[in-house]
């Protein structure tokens, strides 16, 4: 596989361009929380700062409970490894509106950048990972729409099957590994409810 | 007199789940909840999600939550331990959580395997702030049922009904 080289920050901006009343983004924990916060902070991001593995069922909850919108999950690779099986739960539902973005750094980004298990294998005494597959993985576990992005000529296309094409859809987003600002939403999980159901259903 | 035939407790768990609007129900496979399990499947206003391990509950729970539908987990005693981190979840967000919990473990156990999570169950989900209520006579089931959902749907509390091994039979594979 080629080197990724393609940068979080101006990708997931593209991603989420545009966002109206009918995008719901739940971002998990780490980096892909500061990344969709910092594509622009709205009451329709749910951005976790923890409940690791946890971002993949969230997404699926709501897209069964909300059928006519589009929910969009954003996460990294450690947190999708850590519940690998619920993609199998997602393909058992078959949510048509549910589309999940993978960026995958092959790292631990929040550690301090350890090898994850999506890094190459034989890749010295520190860095070396799995070689895991992650879109492989979804393939095998049901999700018959996934695919893999590595070159900023695909970015476009990338966009458009995330927020518009039939779900269940599973993109994996090979990304650099970069320093970045912190860029945090508010943190208090029931202000962040609150605010997601004020919008989305009128009341708390 | 006439014989009346009473309503099996599991069949009024239904019955109250859909008095309080349940959309959604978890589940991974299960003897003790199998009829419950069942019934919902086959009802047209419940949607209900197959697991792979109870862990996936909580979020779940949380994500319908947010898309404005309540829900249930249910589950065995053996599973509760693998909901416990994401059970923090229902403190972070303080959204409304039910569970149902069919025991196993306890008092009469065959199986010496189902004893640690099955006596360590009521002691986790309170070091968690779930509120534990618990049954064991069929006659009871229906209105602990009922006030659990009560206390999560309306009091905004995580809850959870340990349903007692003595109330679901003890498992004896074919041993007396």
């Amino acid at each position: 596989m080629s080197k990724a080289t393609l940068q979080r920050r101006p990708l997931v901006k593209k991603i989420l361009d545009g966002a109206d009343g009918d995008l719901l983004v739940i971002a998990g924990l780490g980096s892909s929380n500061w990344d969709i916060t910092n594509a622009g902070d709205r009451p329709l991001n749910m951005p976790l700062w923890g409940a690791m593995g946890g971002t993949v069922p969230m997404g699926l909850g709501l897209a069964l409970a909300q059928p006519t919108k589009r929910v969009l999950v954003i996460t990294g690779d450690a947190d999708l490894m850590m519940t690998l099986s619920a993609l199998a739960t997602v393909a058992a539902q078959q949510p048509d509106n549910l589309a999940i973005c993978v960026l995958d750094n092959e790292k631990f980004g929040e550690t301090g950048n350890q090898a994850s298990h999506t890094s190459p294998r034989n890749n010295g005494p520190i860095n070396s990972g799995a070689g895991a597959d992650l879109a492989m993985i979804a393939r095998g576990c049901g999700i018959a729409d996934t695919g893999t992005v590595t070159e900023q000529a695909d970015v476009a296309q990338l966009v458009n099957d995330l927020r518009t094409k039939k779900g269940p859809v599973f993109r994996l987003v090979k990304v650099m590994v970069e320093k970045l600002e912190f860029v945090m939403p508010p943190q208090d999980g029931a202000h962040l409810k609150d605010r997601f159901r004020q919008a989305l259903l009128g009341q708390a | 007199m006439n014989a009346v035939t009473p309503i099996d407790w599991r069949d009024q768990i239904f019955e109250t789940l859909q008095d309080h609007d349940i959309k959604q129900v978890y589940h991974v496979p299960d003897a003790g909840h199998g009829r419950l399990i069942e019934a919902c499947q086959k009802s047209n206003s419940i949607r209900t999600v197959a697991l792979t391990t109870e862990e996936e509950g909580i979020p779940l729970a949380a994500g319908a939550w947010l898309g404005g539908q309540r829900s249930v987990l249910l589950m065995q005693s053996s599973g509760v331990g693998n909901t416990i981190n994401l059970m923090g979840l229902t403190k972070t967000l303080r959204f409304p959580f039910l569970t149902l919990i069919t025991m196993r473990g306890e008092p009469g156990e065959f199986n010496s395997w189902q004893y640690p999570m099955g006596q360590g169950t009521p002691k986790v989900l309170e070091a968690m702030g779930v509120l534990v209520m618990s049954v064991d006579k069929a006659d009871e089931v229906k209105q602990t049922v009922d006030h659990a959902a009560r206390s999560a749907f309306n009091g905004g509390q995580a809850v959870a009904v340990l349903l007692r091994q003595k109330l679901i039979g003890i498992k004896t594979f074919g041993k007396k």
